[in-house]
C-alpha cells in the first residue's frame, strides 16, 4: 500500500444529548478498499456524512490527499475529490440513467448561462464530453442498455449501479459507499462485489460502510468498527475478526 | 423523409401564425389585443416555469417581476418624468432590474422548499405591489394607485406600434405589430428554454427539484443554481412587464395583484410543469377559453331561455374552475407533462 489518501483527526459529532462521535481518527491509504463496519447506531454514516460535508462536525479535522478539506458544504467536498452513494438510493428520479451521469459531470465543467444559450463551440465541446463520459461509465457499471430508462423505473440492483456511475463521474480520488448492499440478493451481491473491487483494480479507493460482514471481510483491504460513536478497531480484517471488542460489540460481553 | 415532413409542418405553422393576425383582425381587432395578451402571459409562464417546472422551487409572487419590468418600462418612458428611452433600451434596463428582485427574493429564501417557499413569495409579490402603490410620497415615484398613463408605445425608425400602417393594401393596426413583436420574442424565450433545459444548467436546475441532497453531493452547488433560476425566470417577467406597459400605456398597481401569480401558475401547472410546449398550451388554453366564453355565454342563454339567468362572468370562472379540478383529477400531471426524449433531441443536435 502507498501514502494516505484521507486523514481523520478527532472527529466529533453530537445530536443534543447524544454523542454520535466520540473522537474518531482513522486513516484512510491510496488504493485500497476500506472498510467502516459496526451495530446498528454506532455512527458509521454519521461519520460519513460529517466527511462528506452533509453534517457540519463539532470538532476535529480531515486532511485529504495532503491538504485540509474544506468541509463547508457538499459540492464543495465533492469538488475536491470525494464523492458517494446513498443508503436509501437518492437518483434524480424523473431523469433518465444517462441524464443521471450527466449531472455528476457538472462539478468537472464550467459552461454556464451564455454558452448554454448562444451554444457556442466550448459549450458544445464540453456537452459532448459529458455525454461520451456518461456513456462510458454506464457502460463501465454494466447498465448502458438502460440509458434511456428513467431512474425511477430500474431495477434496485440497477439503481445502486447507477449511483455509483454518478458518484464515478465526478472524478473522485476516494469513493464513499454508504451500504451498497443493502436489500440486494445475493447474486448481485456478488456483482456488486466485483464491481467494487473492480474499482480499486482501476486505482480508485473505496470507503465502504457495511453490514454484510461477509462482503466487508473479503473485500476490503482494511476494516475499522465503531461502536457507540468510538473507533475500538482498525486493522486488516482477519485481525478485527478475532478481536475480542468487536466480537462484544457484536454479539455481547459473554461471547467475548 | 421525416426531417422533409417536418420542415413542412413547421413552414406551416409559421405561414398560420403569420396570417392569423390578419384573420382576427376580421373578427375585430379586440381578438388581436387578446391573442397578444395571450402570448404575454406565454412568456410569463415559461419563464415560471424555470422556476417552478425546472428547478421545482414554488413561487407564488412571480407578477412581481412582471409589476417591476413594466413599472421600469413606464418610468422610462412616459411624460411622468418626461423620460422618453426608446423600447429597445428601456426591455433589457427592466430584464436585468428584475433579474436584480429575483435574486433579492431567491437570497433570503434558499433553505425553503415547497408551502414555506410559497408563502414567502406570495409575500414578496405583494410587498411590490404595495410598494408601487404607495411610493408616490415623500417623492413621488410611482404615482400611487392613480398609476402612470401616456406611456409610449414601441417605435422602431418611423413606425410607430400606435398608428396604423398600410402596406400593400394590408391594414398594419397597432396590435398587429405588436403580434409580431411579440411572436419574435416569444420564438427567442422559446429557443432560450430550450436550450437552457438541455444544458448543463438545465439539469443542475432538474436535479435540484429531483433530490436537492444528492445534487449537493454530486457537485452542484444549489445556492448559485437556484439563485440562477429566480433570476432567469424574473428576466422574462420583467421583459414581459415592459411590453405589458407599452402594450396598455397605462399601469397600475391593480394589474398586479396575487391573482396574477396565481394564473400563471396555473398556466404552467395545467399545461405540464416542465414542458416548454405544454406550459404555451397551458397558457394559451387559460388565456382564451375564459374570452371565448366571455362571448358565448350571454347569447347561448339569450337563445335557450329567453333572458341571462347566470352573469357571464360568473359562469365564465365556474367552469374555468370546473375544468381546472377535472384536470387535474384525471392529468395530474398536466395535459402535456414533461416526457423524457432528450437522447433524440441532442442527435438531432450534433
Amino acid at each position: 500500500m502507498n501514502g494516505v489518501l484521507l486523514e481523520a483527526r478527532n472527529i466529533g459529532k453530537r445530536f443534543g444529548g447524544v454523542q454520535a462521535l466520540k473522537d474518531v481518527s482513522l486513516t484512510i491509504r491510496s488504493g485500497e478498499i476500506y472498510g467502516l463496519i459496526g451495530p446498528n447506531g454506532a455512527g458509521k454514516t454519521t461519520l460519513f456524512n460529517v466527511f462528506t460535508g452533509l453534517y457540519p462536525r463539532d470538532n476535529g479535522e480531515v486532511m485529504f490527499a495532503g491538504a485540509p478539506l474544506n468541509l463547508e458544504s457538499p459540492h464543495v467536498v465533492a469538488a475536491a475529490g470525494i464523492a458517494r452513494t446513498f443508503q436509501n438510493i437518492r437518483l434524480f428520479g424523473n431523469m433518465t440513467a444517462l441524464e443521471n451521469v450527466m449531472v455528476g459531470r457538472h462539478v468537472r465543467t464550467r459552461a454556464g448561462v451564455f454558452g448554454a444559450i448562444l451554444r457556442t463551440r466550448t459549450e458544445r465541446t464540453e456537452e459532448a464530453g459529458i455525454r461520451r463520459r456518461a456513456e462510458e461509465l454506464l457502460y463501465y457499471v454494466g447498465i448502458s442498455g438502460h440509458a434511456d430508462d428513467l431512474a425511477r423505473q430500474l431495477s434496485y440492483g440497477d439503481q445502486r449501479r447507477l449511483e455509483i456511475a454518478r458518484a464515478l463521474a465526478t472524478d473522485p480520488k476516494l469513493l464513499a459507499l454508504d451500504e451498497p448492499a443493502a436489500g440486494m440478493n445475493a447474486t448481485e451481491t456478488t456483482a456488486l462485489r466485483g464491481l467494487i473491487a473492480g474499482l480499486r483494480d482501476d486505482g480508485l479507493t473505496v470507503l465502504l460502510i457495511e453490514h454484510d460482514v461477509k462482503l466487508v471481510m473479503g473485500l476490503c483491504d482494511r476494516v475499522a468498527v465503531l461502536d457507540y460513536g468510538e473507533k475500538i478497531a482498525e486493522d486488516v480484517p482477519e485481525s478485527v475478526r478475532a478481536n475480542p471488542k468487536v466480537i462484544e460489540a457484536y454479539l455481547g460481553a459473554s461471547a467475548a | 423523409m421525416t426531417g422533409n415532413r417536418e420542415r413542412f409542418g413547421l413552414a406551416l405553422i409559421a405561414i398560420a401564425l403569420i396570417a392569423l393576425p390578419f384573420v382576427l383582425a376580421m373578427a375585430g381587432t379586440a381578438w388581436v389585443r387578446i391573442t397578444n395578451f395571450a402570448v404575454l402571459f406565454m412568456l410569463l409562464s415559461l419563464g415560471l416555469n424555470i422556476v417552478v417546472g425546472f428547478a421545482g422551487l414554488l413561487d407564488l409572487g412571480y407578477v412581481a417581476f412582471y409589476a417591476v419590468g413594466a413599472y421600469v418600462y413606464a418610468l422610462l418612458a412616459s411624460p411622468h418624468f418626461g423620460l422618453h428611452l426608446p423600447f429597445w433600451i428601456i426591455l433589457p434596463i427592466g430584464a436585468t432590474i428584475a433579474c436584480c428582485a429575483g435574486v433579492i427574493l431567491g437570497a433570503p429564501t434558499l433553505r425553503l422548499r415547497g408551502d414555506y417557499l410559497a408563502i414567502v413569495t406570495l409575500g414578496f409579490g405583494e410587498i411590490v405591489r404595495i410598494f408601487m402603490n404607495n411610493l408616490s410620497t415623500p417623492i413621488n415615484l410611482t404615482n400611487g394607485p392613480k398609476g402612470i398613463n401616456r406611456i409610449d408605445s414601441f417605435q422602431i425608425g418611423p413606425v410607430n406600434f400606435s398608428n396604423d400602417d398600410t402596406i400593400a393594401g394590408l391594414v398594419f393596426s397597432g396590435p398587429i405589430k405588436y403580434y409580431y413583436f411579440l411572436m419574435l420574442v416569444l420564438l427567442a424565450v422559446i429557443v432560450i428554454n430550450r436550450r437552457l433545459q438541455d444544458s448543463r444548467i438545465g439539469r443542475a436546475w432538474v436535479a435540484i427539484r429531483e433530490d436537492e441532497i444528492a445534487a449537493k453531493a454530486s457537485g452542484i452547488n444549489t445556492r448559485n443554481i437556484k439563485l440562477l433560476a429566480f433570476a432567469m425566470g424574473a428576466s422574462f417577467g420583467g421583459i414581459a412587464g415592459g411590453m405589458f406597459a407599452a402594450m396598455q400605456t397605462f399601469v397600475s398597481p391593480e394589474s398586479f395583484v396575487l391573482n396574477e401569480s396565481i394564473m400563471v401558475l396555473a398556466m404552467v401547472v395545467l399545461g405540464g410543469m416542465g414542458n416548454i410546449w405544454g406550459v404555451i398550451a397551458g397558457a394559451a388554453l387559460l388565456s382564451f377559453v375564459p374570452e371565448l366564453l366571455r362571448y358565448t355565454v350571454e347569447p347561448t342563454q339569450m337563445a335557450v331561455f329567453g333572458k341571462v339567468l347566470i352573469d357571464p362572468e360568473v359562469l365564465r370562472m365556474l367552469i374555468f374552475g370546473l375544468a381546472l379540478v377535472l384536470t387535474m383529477r384525471f392529468r395530474p400531471a398536466g395535459l402535456w407533462p414533461e416526457t423524457r426524449h432528450r437522447r433524440e433531441m441532442s442527435e438531432n443536435r450534433a
